[in-house]
Order: structure tokens, then C-alpha cells, then sequence
């Protein structure tokens, strides 16, 4: 059944072209230095100037106030992506035990209440919720930035279907073992979900680490822009300037791809996983 | 930006209301009146203040004109709705999104169609074909439009070049049709990967036992994959067809963002990009609202496109 | 430790008023073993459930060592259970899964190590303490679930068919293990199974259940020779007792135009009840004739299934011996069962043997 042919490789090989070579060219690109580029344009050849470019990035004051540097963007995408990873899975994990495991007045309400984020994304109520935002003087905070991302329900939804896949024999067993309702959670379902857990981290880190509307809105002051947010500034610089800094903006998107991109290819097995398994 | 990065809103609604049906969760529960409170607490505060509060509030000032030097608001009824519609502009946005959608959905489907069904054909070097088709995944729209930028770059652009050959000015960011085509082509770019990862597992899920009767009782490949293997697959493609729309209506943002470069004046933007021009540049924070509602009843609509209309034709295998 | 089991009219009604379990009374006297038994959906499962504390108790009253728990929690009963799929948990070892339930009442450290270690021994679990669950065989992970309720030294031990999920060899095995074990710690045990052949082996005294109801209590040897009604007749033995219309006519019960026995009951239909065993082959022109349809070969004796006047009838025979397409068959009176043909109770009026019967 399995003939390999010449043409399947072929087009996967240029599927992968196409997919892989701007990354290629990106990281390659930003090696060069900024008139290398003017004059000869994007480069699938390394550059000799590789160091210097992404230590000027990292450390260089940029910015109005310049209070910012890469390394601080770089410091607050990776708050932002561990934060809300970390928060979500906190959070969804005790409201889908909470919903599954416990009998009490109100679950289907709340259960509908907190499956209702799941119809609304963040983009079309963003307005309001800048408004609230302002309201609560959460504007240019951490947690300004990170908690609003969790009021959806995603991480609930995977947990919920994954703590109903958990045999009932468990905690029955564990009742007959003496173990209350923390301890259950604690001792048994929060090990047993170890596996799921890690999936999910790896999806909300990337999702957390990509963020772009909301860290641009919620962010004013430099010092607390992330990389995406830096993307958008160097753009704006850009503007007049006569020789544009292209092996810099090279160097910060690789900056802003290579950790999300780099987990998801060192785990991919479980981010696959994750992502395919655990909404059936 | 919307989860579409997880099987998002229809798909997802669909099964929850699925899994709601059913019985209790458990045979056996918890009975205590406070504790399970203590864990569904967090997640409601969250929910409560970040979503239901700006909901409501985007309703509610749907029906405002608001001050533009914030002295008080006035309620208006349906006049922020109306003049939305009746906005040429509006509408013409509203046009190009569902071109935009519909073109962005169309290609990075069948591009993850292809690259899946030749993977699972394949079997030296399909690991590194897989990841090399998965990386591209975790790069955030923006980053991808930059890195679109600088292909369609004027000066710099490999693509303008070889456009260029052909007498082709290629012009992104000031040409409507040639910013379109770039937008298009970074969006697909950076999707492939998610439909990719979906149909090869999809196609991994289908039985050996039923590719070895297809392959007894039918003898052309191509017939095969369309009578058998396609079928099979129709849940996983129905529900990429949600995801996809919706990732194109709302999280390529990003890319526009940086590919227009705040100079939307002549250039392609979608909807959900509209609404934050008029509610952030343009401080018309009624019409944004009601554009927002708008865009509220287009996410139900799928929703519901979803549960009636289409579910009903597929066979789950 | 006296731990007497009591269960008082209980009965388990769910919300959609389904009646689980109806007004069933036991009692389980000091290091007894009992087996619920019956078909899927007969309440057995529930009743057990109940005892353990995993389900509310509808009415009446169950008591462990003399102490109502009707409110207690499943911790606070004194109990351990074994389940059908052994609910190890997955990411503790062996030692760990054995331990936990100690740990959780505070027990002292090296008391739960005692305890282990004896358990461990005595199940040959010694080599496996370390390993998790999931690099054990099926076998070996019964005995872990089984050294789960043993380190725990409870008033009683549940089992919910714990040997379902084995395959044939090892549930045979592990069925003695389980019946010398118990008898060793001299603990009083539930046991529910749907597998007669298993209740009938482990049990000192079998209760059938059916729709809820308690059909029968009994040795099992009782329970075989004299079952209480059709239900049990048909249920417990294998084969299943032959049940026949036949019916009584001048004190004599009747079976395609034979007397059988003499029986002490007004003319009427009744449900006769014969045992594969039971029936002979006698001289044609006695007996009734049985219509050979089919037979079965177990080695050391073979079944012959067969039509009397359209009736099914099971025949066990010795081997070897020739069968002609008509067979003439025949019972002691005293080894037919009779029962009401309507409500499938037992008559208590004993059969006997008449002038000129076959014999």
C-alpha cells in the first residue's frame, strides 16, 4: 500500500521549503549587517556579524525613555507565556475538579458560565475590556497583562474532558483509602494529569508568548513591552530612517520565534498530543 | 487574540454540549457545600471581571455615542448599528474579510491536506519532514508578518525581484491587490502547520484494518483516497474549516498589523481590524462597540452553522 | 474482632425512581464468606456500594461490627474493597498503592512498613514493590489490590468481581488464592460476581439476587439441590437446569403422557426442573422420549440436548456409550424439582416414588 514515490517527496520537500526557508533566511539574514542587506538582500548564508547584531538587540537602550532593551523583552515574553501558562493550567485545573467531581447547587450554572468565553474571542470585546482595565488601574502591571488572557475556557474544557476519562474506581478507592476531596486532588488527579498538564503548558506558553493585541494595548511604558510589542516599535522607527535596521528586526523576530519554535519541535510527541487528543 | 491555536469556539461548544448531555460526570461525587466554591472561585472572579464585565459593556455602549472629550454619553438606540451598515466603507471591509477568509481558508487547508496525506504515504524521513511542516507553528502572527514584510520588501524583497522579472512593480503596503496577495500568502504560511498536524492525525486514526479493505476492493489510488480515506476525514476537515475561518477573521490581526503599518488608508484590512481602529485611532468607541456586536453575532453564526447545517451531512467514521 | 455484617431492609431507589435494590435483609455472621450473585443489573453491584459508602442508602439500615454506618464515610467503615479493574493508582509503586490508605489514618511510619512487608510476603509480592502498576501483569496487579485491602486489617473486605478482568487460567488460580486468604485472616468478606461456577466455589453461603430481590441464601450446595425458584434453578449449575411445563393430574406429576412421581398437590400446571444429571437413559416404552437434536462432547461425559414434545431437556451421559435418534429418559422422583408455574417458586411438597414408576 505504501509505495513511496519520487512526486510524494518531491512535494513534501517543497512543502517544507516553503514552510521552513523563511525562518532559514530570516536567522541567516540577520547575521548580516544592515548595508550587507541594503545592497544584497535577504541571504540563506550566514553573515559574519552575528554576534554583534544580537547583542546590540538584547542589550542596546531603545525606545523613547530608553528604559527597554531585547533582554528585557525578551524577560517580559517570557513572564507573559509562563504566567498565563502556569495561570491557566492553575486555574482550569480546580474549576473542571470543582465541576466534575464535586455535586453542589449552581454547577451547570457556573458550567455554562464559564463555557460561554469559549464564544467570544478577546479581539471583539477588546475595546470594553481596555476600558476595565483602565478602570481597575491594571494598565502596564504583570498582572494586567496576563490574568485578563485567562477568562476563557479552554484549559477547562481539556481538563474536564480529561478528569471524565479518569476511572470512577479511583476515587472510590481513594475514599475507601481515606483521602478527602484536597487530598484526592493533590495525591492522585494532579499526578495523574502530569502528562496533560505538560501538553497544555506547551500550548499556552506558545499561545501566552504570542500574544500581540493585548500586550500592545495593555502596555504602555517600555519597560514593560515584549518582543511582539518590540516588533511593532522597530517597525515604527523604521520610518525615515534611510538604511532601516534590518539585520536588528531580523534578529528580534528570531528572538521572538526561537523559544516558542524550539518547544514545540523538542516536545513535539506530547504537543501533538495535546493538541489532536484532548478535544475528542 | 482568539484560541485558535486549540480547536477553538464551535468545535469546542459542540462537544461540551455534547459531553453536558450525558449523565452525571462521575458515578460517585463529592459532597460538600463549600469546598468545591474554594476551586471554582479563582476561575469565576477571572471570568466574571474579564469577560462578562467588557460584554456587557460592549453591548451597552453599542447604543451610545460617547463624548469624544469624555464628558458623558448619549443613547442612541440602533444609530451606531445604522451607521455602521450604512457605511460603504464598512461594507467594503466586510467584503474583502470574507474574500480574505474564504481564500486563506481554501489554500492553507488544502496545502495541509496535501503535505498530511503524502507524510502518511511516506515513510523514510517522515519524522523530518514533520517537524520541519510543525515548526513553523509556534511563530506569532506578527513575527510572521514581518518576516512577510521584509520577502515583499521593496528594496530588499526576493519576491518583488523576481516579480520584477516579469514587469511586475510589485508595491506592499501602498498597492491595495499586492498588499492582499502578501497578506494572503503569510496567513496561509503561517496555518499550514495547524492543518497539517490535524489531517496527519486524522489520517493516522483511520484504521489499518479499513486502508487494507480499501485497498483489496479498490484498485486506483486516487479513487481510493477520494471514496474512502476523504469520508473518514470529513469531521477532522469540518472542523478545520472553523478553525480556519475563524483564524482568519480574528487571529490574522497580527499579521495585518505589521503589514499595513498603520496606513490602513488604502490598504486591505479585516473587520476585527476595523474595530480596533475605530475604537483606539479613532476613539468612536459607539461604533466600535456595535461593530464588535456585529462581529458577536458572525462567531454565533458559525456556531450555529456548525450544530445545524453541516454536522448533519458527515459520517463519523 | 467480631465484625458481623447486617444489612436491614435496604433498598435503593435512584432519582428516576428506578428501584435498584428492594427490602433486602442479611446477616453475615464473624469471618464469613458471602457471594452476591445474579445477572448484570440485578443489584448485587449496588448493594455492595452501598456498603461500602460509595452509594446513599435509599432505607434501612447497614451495620458493620455492630456500628450503623448508614452516615459514615467510606473511610470511617472499617472496610477495604477490591474493584474489577483494580483502581491502582497509576503513578504510585506498589508500595506506595499499599501504603497510601495507611498513611492517610496517620499511622506510624514503620507500622505501615510492617504492615507492607507482610502483605507483600504473604501475596509474593516481595520482588514487585518498587515497580509501578503498569509494568505488572494482570495477576500481579490483583494482588496488589488485594494487598491493598489486606495491609488495611478491616472489619470486612468488598469485592466487586474482581477477577473479571483475568483471563480463564488465572481467575481459576487467583480464586483459590482469594478463598485462602480470606480463610487465613479469618476476615469477613463480600464477594460479587456474576459467574456462578465462581460463587458456588468461593462461598460459605451464596445470596442471589434478581431485579433487586433476594431470591435465595443458601450453602451452595443448597442452593443447587433445592433452588428456590426457576430463577435460581436456571442460574446457578452448568448446564442450566431443563425447566418444562409439565403438570399434575390425580397427585401424580405428568410429562408427555408419563407419570413421573407421586406429589401431593391439586391437579394443575407446574414448572417441572431436571438436572442433566439427574436423567438416565431407560428402556423404550418407559420413561418419556427425548428427540435427540444435538450433542455436546466434554470428555468425561457428554450433554445430549434433545426435544421432549418440543420442550428443551439436557441429558448428561458417559461417554462412549451409542445413541439412537430417540432417546427413552427417566429420573428418581426425588431428584425432580417442582415449581408454581406462575410465580416460579418452589413447592415444598416432596415427590415420591409410586408403583410401577420408572426408577
Amino acid at each position: 500500500m505504501h509505495r513511496t514515490r519520487f512526486f510524494d517527496h518531491l512535494i513534501l520537500l517543497l512543502g517544507a521549503a516553503f514552510l521552513v526557508t523563511p525562518v532559514l533566511v530570516a536567522f541567516m539574514t540577520s547575521t548580516h549587517t544592515a548595508a550587507d542587506i541594503h545592497m544584497n538582500g535577504l541571504s540563506l548564508m550566514p553573515g559574519g556579524h552575528g554576534v554583534e547584531t544580537y547583542h546590540k538587540v538584547l542589550t542596546q537602550r531603545g525606545g523613547f525613555t530608553g528604559e527597554v532593551t531585547g533582554a528585557r523583552m525578551l524577560m517580559n515574553s517570557t513572564i507573559l507565556g509562563l504566567g498565563f501558562a502556569v495561570g491557566k493550567i492553575v486555574l482550569s485545573m480546580m474549576a473542571a475538579y470543582a465541576l466534575v467531581y464535586f455535586r453542589f447547587r449552581f454547577a451547570t450554572a457556573i458550567f455554562w458560565m464559564i463555557f460561554t468565553t469559549l464564544l467570544l474571542p478577546l479581539e471583539v470585546r477588546i475595546m470594553p475590556s481596555y476600558q476595565v482595565m483602565s478602570d481597575l488601574h491594571l494598565l502596564n502591571t504583570y498582572t494586567g497583562l496576563i490574568v485578563p488572557l485567562l477568562a476563557s475556557a479552554t484549559g477547562t474544557f481539556y481538563f474536564r474532558q480529561f478528569f471524565k476519562s479518569v476511572p470512577d474506581e479511583l476515587l472510590e478507592a481513594a475514599r475507601i483509602d481515606g483521602a478527602g476531596p484536597v487530598r484526592f486532588f493533590i495525591d492522585i488527579l494532579v499526578p495523574l494529569s502530569r502528562t496533560m498538564m505538560a501538553a497544555i503548558f506547551i500550548i499556552m506558553f506558545v499561545y501566552g508568548w504570542n500574544q500581540y493585541l493585548w500586550p500592545m494595548l495593555m502596555t504602555t511604558e517600555e519597560r514593560f513591552f515584549t518582543l511582539m510589542r518590540g516588533i511593532k516599535s522597530i517597525l515604527q522607527v523604521w520610518i525615515g530612517s534611510q538604511i532601516p535596521d534590518y539585520n536588528e528586526a531580523f534578529a528580534l523576530a528570531v528572538l521572538a520565534m526561537l523559544p516558542p519554535v524550539a518547544v514545540v519541535v523538542v516536545f513535539q510527541r506530547m504537543f501533538i498530543k495535546g493538541l489532536t487528543e484532548s478535544d475528542k | 487574540m482568539t484560541d485558535t491555536s486549540l480547536p477553538d469556539t464551535p468545535t469546542r461548544l459542540r462537544r461540551w454540549l455534547d459531553s453536558l448531555r450525558s449523565a452525571p460526570a462521575k458515578r460517585v461525587q463529592f459532597d460538600r457545600p463549600l469546598t468545591p466554591w474554594a476551586f471554582v472561585l479563582p476561575q469565576l472572579l477571572v471570568v466574571g471581571v474579564f469577560f462578562y464585565w467588557p460584554s456587557v459593556q460592549a453591548v451597552t455602549s453599542s447604543f451610545y455615542i460617547e463624548d469624544p472629550f469624555g464628558f458623558g454619553a448619549t443613547f442612541v438606540g440602533l444609530e451606531n448599528y445604522q451607521t455602521v451598515l450604512a457605511s460603504g466603507e464598512y461594507r467594503s471591509i466586510a467584503g474583502f474579510t470574507l474574500f480574505f477568509a474564504g481564500l486563506v481558508t481554501a489554500l492553507a487547508l488544502g496545502a495541509g491536506l496535501l503535505l498530511a496525506v503524502k507524510a502518511d504515504a511516506v515513510i523514510r524521513g517522515s519524522a523530518h519532514y514533520k517537524t520541519s511542516l510543525i515548526s513553523v507553528y509556534a511563530i506569532a502572527p506578527p513575527v510572521a508578518g514581518l518576516i512577510g514584510m521584509m520577502f515583499f520588501d521593496m528594496h530588499i524583497g526576493p519576491f518583488v525581484t523576481l516579480a520584477g522579472w516579469f514587469g511586475w512593480q510589485m508595491q506592499v503596503g501602498i498597492d491595495y491587490w499586492d498588499t492582499v496577495l502578501a497578506l494572503v500568502l503569510v496567513s496561509v504560511w503561517k496555518q499550514i502547520p495547524y492543518n497539517f498536524i490535524f489531517f496527519l492525525s486524522g489520517l493516522q486514526s483511520v484504521p489499518v484494518s479499513v486502508r487494507e479493505a480499501a485497498a483489496i476492493d479498490c484498485r486506483s489510488g486516487w479513487r481510493r483516497f477520494y471514496t474512502v480515506t476523504l469520508p473518514l476525514l470529513a469531521p477532522t476537515a469540518f472542523f478545520l474549516l472553523i478553525i480556519n475561518v475563524t483564524y482568519a477573521l480574528f487571529d490574522t490581526f497580527g499579521i495585518i498589523d505589521v503589514m499595513v503599518k498603520d496606513k490602513p488608508a488604502n490598504n486591505p484590512i479585516t473587520l476585527v481590524y476595523k474595530v480596533y481602529l475605530d475604537g483606539f485611532k479613532g476613539n468612536d468607541i459607539g461604533g466600535s462597540a456595535a461593530q464588535s456586536v456585529i462581529l458577536m453575532g458572525v462567531v454565533f453564526a458559525l456556531t450555529i452553522l456548525q450544530f445545524r447545517f453541516l454536522e448533519k451531512r458527515i459520517h463519523y467514521g | 474482632m467480631m465484625a458481623e455484617l447486617s444489612i436491614s431492609q435496604v433498598s435503593k431507589l435512584y432519582a428516576g425512581g428506578v428501584r435498584a435494590v428492594s427490602d433486602v435483609t442479611l446477616h453475615v455472621g464473624d469471618g464469613e464468606f458471602i457471594v452476591l450473585v445474579g445477572p448484570s443489573g440485578c443489584g448485587k453491584s449496588t448493594l455492595l456500594r452501598m456498603v461500602a459508602g460509595l452509594e446513599d442508602i435509599s432505607a434501612g439500615e447497614i451495620a458493620i461490627g455492630g456500628r450503623v454506618v448508614n452516615r459514615l464515610d467510606p473511610a470511617e467503615r472499617d472496610i477495604a474493597m477490591v474493584f474489577q479493574n483494580y483502581a491502582l493508582y497509576p503513578h504510585m509503586s506498589v508500595r506506595e498503592n499499599m501504603a497510601y490508605g495507611l498513611k492517610n489514618r496517620r499511622m506510624p511510619r514503620d507500622e505501615i512498613a510492617a504492615r507492607v512487608a507482610e502483605a507483600a510476603q504473604m501475596l509474593e509480592l516481595g520482588p514487585y514493590l518498587d515497580r509501578k502498576p503498569r509494568a505488572l501483569s494482570g495477576g500481579q496487579r490483583q494482588r496488589v489490590a488485594m494487598g491493598r485491602a489486606v495491609v488495611r486489617q478491616p472489619a470486612a473486605f468488598l469485592f466487586d468481581e474482581p477477577l473479571s478482568n483475568l483471563d480463564a487460567k488465572l481467575r481459576v488460580s487467583m480464586r483459590g488464592e482469594i478463598r485462602k486468604l480470606q480463610k487465613r485472616l479469618g476476615t469477613t468478606a463480600l464477594y460479587v460476581t456474576h459467574d456462578q461456577l465462581e460463587a458456588m466455589t468461593l462461598a460459605d453461603r451464596l445470596v442471589v439476587l434478581n431485579g433487586g430481590q433476594v431470591e435465595q441464601v443458601g450453602s451452595p450446595l443448597e442452593v443447587y439441590h433445592r433452588p428456590a425458584s426457576t430463577f435460581v434453578a436456571s442460574f446457578i449449575g452448568a448446564p442450566a437446569m431443563s425447566l418444562l411445563d409439565a403438570h399434575v393430574e390425580g397427585g401424580q406429576v405428568m410429562l408427555a403422557g408419563q407419570a413421573l412421581a407421586r406429589v401431593a398437590r391439586p391437579d394443575g400446571a407446574v414448572t417441572l426442573g431436571l438436572r442433566a444429571e439427574d436423567l438416565h437413559m431407560v428402556a423404550p416404552g418407559q420413561g418419556v422420549a427425548l428427540q435427540v437434536d444435538y450433542i455436546e462432547e466434554l470428555g468425561a461425559q457428554r450433554l445430549v440436548h434433545g426435544l421432549v414434545e418440543g420442550q428443551a431437556l439436557c441429558i448428561a451421559l458417559p461417554p462412549g456409550v451409542a445413541l439412537p435418534p430417540v432417546l427413552h429418559v427417566g429420573a428418581a422422583p426425588e431428584r425432580l424439582h417442582l415449581f408454581d408455574a406462575i410465580t416460579g417458586r418452589r413447592f415444598t411438597a416432596r415427590t415420591s416414588a409410586q408403583s410401577g414408576a420408572l426408577v
